[in-house]
């Protein structure tokens, strides 16, 4: 058997592994290009309902949200973002962790901050976790 | 019976396309049998003729037999003339040009594999644009790409290692003439 497989590949010639690969490699970029719809690009953080923050995410950054309760902490990193700390008395956006999908949302309700994720081509109109 | 004014004799050229064509249509309908999860994706076995003949008998006879094998295939298949026909047609026609310009490679580094996934990757996109301009007008076609372009690489792959093994074994037997054993090697 192993000396069969052999037999193929002595049929190989240099440029026809190259091309091989190429061929493997328009696979994996059509792929990326054509499959992944749920990619986020940007993030929306509003507080009392307000839009406060538009940013992308091609940069890490912290930004700080002043609510009623005190200060949130929304953490940006490339390609997604989590509420890094509110003084909301139980914690469910903060627990929420990161989110990476377009369309996701973490809301910290006691402080009126959200948090949400925006793409251009959404597999869904939100995501509760 | 009055003899026919009209005299046609076959050149042994002519000959040897139809028994080449006649190898890549037994294919071709032996094909059509093997159940698929996707319409479209297709081995392609006959084009392991075509790669052979364009070896051996160059390219002008490559274009030939697979002409034939996709009229003939599609009349016996009752495809002619249906969209399936068409389909099968510009992506015969693609693969012809791509192999035209791929057979010019260097020899010492592309062989037949090359030839075979280049061509592979012509018919799809052939296939793809005729698929987009006239049968499903909507971008939604494209979302199948990803697909086809793992079953051109996977099958052009096959079918190239097919054609260099037959190419071998055909040019250790003899040098020419090796036609009618192409079609009983293929079957194999």
């Amino acid at each position: 058997m192993k000396r069969k497989l052999g037999d193929w590949w002595a049929l190989l010639r240099p440029g026809d592994v190259l091309v091989v690969l190429a061929g493997l490699m328009v696979c994996g970029l059509a792929v990326r290009s054509l499959w992944q719809g749920g990619a986020p690009d940007g993030a929306v953080v509003r507080a009392g309902g307000r839009v406060v923050a538009e940013v992308d995410l091609g940069r890490e950054r912290l930004i700080e949200v002043p609510g009623p309760l005190g200060v949130t902490v929304i953490e940006i990193q490339p390609g997604r973002a989590r509420v890094a700390s509110d003084p909301g008395p139980r914690q469910y956006c903060v627990r929420q962790g990161w989110l990476t999908q377009a369309g996701a949302v973490a809301i910290c309700a006691p402080n009126e901050v959200s948090l949400s994720l925006t793409g251009r081509s959404a597999n869904y109109d939100s995501l509760n976790y | 019976m009055t003899p026919s004014t009209i005299e046609l004799t076959p050149t042994p050229e002519d000959r040897r396309i139809a028994r080449h064509a006649a190898a890549a249509i037994v294919l071709t309908v032996a094909e059509a049998a093997i159940p698929l999860p996707l319409p479209g994706v297709k081995p392609g076995l006959a084009n392991i003729v075509t790669l052979v003949v364009l070896a051996r008998w160059g390219w002008r006879e490559a274009v030939w037999v697979s002409l034939l094998r996709v009229l003939a295939g599609s009349l016996l298949l009752g495809q002619f003339l249906a969209p399936g026909f068409f389909l099968s047609l510009s992506g015969a026609v693609a693969s012809l040009l791509v192999l035209g310009i791929a057979v010019r490679l260097p020899k010492r580094w592309f062989g037949p594999v090359s030839q075979s996934i280049l061509a592979a990757f012509a018919h799809i996109g052939a296939q793809l644009v005729v698929a987009r301009l006239w049968l499903v007008p909507h971008d939604g076609v494209f979302y199948l790409l990803p697909v086809f372009a793992l079953a051109a690489v996977v099958f052009g792959l096959v079918n190239g290692l097919i054609a260099a093994r037959l190419l071998r074994e055909l040019g250790a037997r003899s040098s020419k003439g090796g036609a009618s054993a192409t079609g009983e090697d293929v079957e194999k």
